[in-house]
């Protein structure tokens, strides 16, 4: 009886999905289905926090107060991003303290773009037009994600992207057009960033182990692969426009596919630094557990103060 | 320290004059006054709002979505409720 009726219940979900419909946070949901959005939507939220980091490096140094308004503005952003997730994360049931003790312990990862260093000025214009474009090609395609919670907080995410892939391409484009030790220094970034940046879509279809369900309950939108095309494919002219060379010698235009072809992705540097051995992977964390540490005290005082002036 | 966890708040945001105020999200806060101002910083960055109400998540009361068929059912087997139930006799256009 008990089964039978849990069966019905799958079914009619998705019959809702292969519709659809909007799933929302107190509606029947397979146990799987809460599983993969809680895996998801937390790790993209950590994604968001910890992207703070590289680019907040370089806050003080920006080399224009326009440049730095602009690069404060767009962290900003991104810490905004962390918390809509974090608070769709929540209406699946976990808490939000226990979510971010997850990303502490390692028990949940985040992007692993975010464990390369930022050495130059010209990263902020990488990361930018790169990893945000990357960001936006993924999140585009999440807007009309099956979990209403996330497909909210998406669209709105996608509206504050448009700005951040921008600057991230005029740094770029005005270092190009500068002294020639500016254009190196730009192309350097360029050279440290572009592999990565592929890398965010995640491991190839064949190996993606979450894709088939994802798709079949339309988490996921697009595969990785089709969506790291599209990436490449809108990336190589605005690279050529400004003079930017891709790091690829394999990459070409393919007639009868409408696509770039490109050169082979090193998976194994991928694996290394998704598995904690990239170059920030422990900094990344530290910073983070400082920060919850540090600031105990003061959640605790606000809490003694709200419940004390309650009464 | 879960027990000091600051309580959830649902926010909702008049976006301009002569609309009602929508449901945007949630944050978490200590009280109603920080969470006012978490919500202008968190959901208000690009002029969305000219007024915010914040209610704690605990204090709302909601309709069972496992029910909502029946629940809802008074209203959807009523067409009499509708204009488009009545006949009209020609002649009459607008009414
Ligand atoms: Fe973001
Ligand atoms: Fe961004």
């Amino acid at each position: 009886m008990e089964t039978l009726t849990q069966e019905k219940l799958a079914e009619k979900f998705q019959a809702k999905i292969d519709a659809d419909i909007k799933i929302e946070p107190n509606d029947w949901m397979p146990d799987t289905y809460r599983k993969s959005l809680i895996r998801q939507i937390s790790q993209h939220a950590h994604s968001e926090i910890v992207g703070m980091l590289p680019e907040g490096n370089w806050i003080t140094r920006a080399p224009s107060l326009r440049r730095k308004a602009v690069l404060l503005a767009k962290v900003q952003d991104e810490a905004g991003h962390g918390l809509y997730l974090y608070s769709a994360t929540e209406t699946l049931g976990v808490s939000r303290e226990e979510t971010i003790d997850d990303l502490h312990s390692g028990k949940v990862k985040y992007s692993s773009i975010f464990n390369y260093p930022t050495l130059s000025w010209a990263d902020m214009g990488a990361i930018g037009w790169l990893v945000d474009g990357a960001a936006i090609m993924n999140q585009v395609a999440l807007c009309r994600t099956s979990y209403g919670p996330y497909a909210r907080a998406m669209v709105k995410i996608c509206k504050e992207e448009s700005f951040h892939q921008r600057q991230g391409y005029e740094i770029m484009s005005t270092l190009m057009n500068g002294t020639e030790a500016q254009r190196e220094m730009a192309q350097d970034a360029m050279n440290r960033f572009w592999w990565p940046s592929l890398m965010m879509f995640g491991p190839s279809d064949a190996e993606s182990k979450h894709t088939e369900q994802s798709m079949r309950w339309r988490i996921k939108r697009h595969t990785n692969d089709e969506l790291r095309q599209s990436f490449v494919d809108a990336s190589v002219p605005q690279a050529e426009l400004i003079g930017l060379k891709i790091p690829d010698p394999n990459l070409v235009w393919n007639e009868a596919r409408g696509h770039y072809d490109f050169g082979a992705i090193d998976w194994e540097e991928f694996w290394q630094v998704v598995g904690g051995n990239g170059p920030c992977n422990k900094e990344r964390i530290e910073a983070r557990v400082k920060a919850k540490e540090e600031g105990e005290w003061v959640r605790e005082a606000a809490m003694a103060y709200a419940k004390k002036h309650k009464s | 320290m879960s027990t000091n966890e600051w309580p959830l708040w649902e926010v909702f945001i008049r976006s301009k004059q002569g609309l009602n105020h929508k449901h945007v999200g949630s944050l978490r806060a200590p009280d109603a006054e920080m969470a006012l101002q978490n919500a202008r910083d968190v959901y208000t960055r690009r002029s969305e709002g000219i007024s915010i109400w914040v209610v704690q998540s605990a204090l709302i009361t909601a309709s069972d979505p496992a029910d909502s068929e029946a629940y809802f059912e008074p209203s959807d087997s009523k067409v009499y409720r509708h204009p488009t139930f009545y006949d009209l006799p020609d002649g009459i256009e607008h009414m």
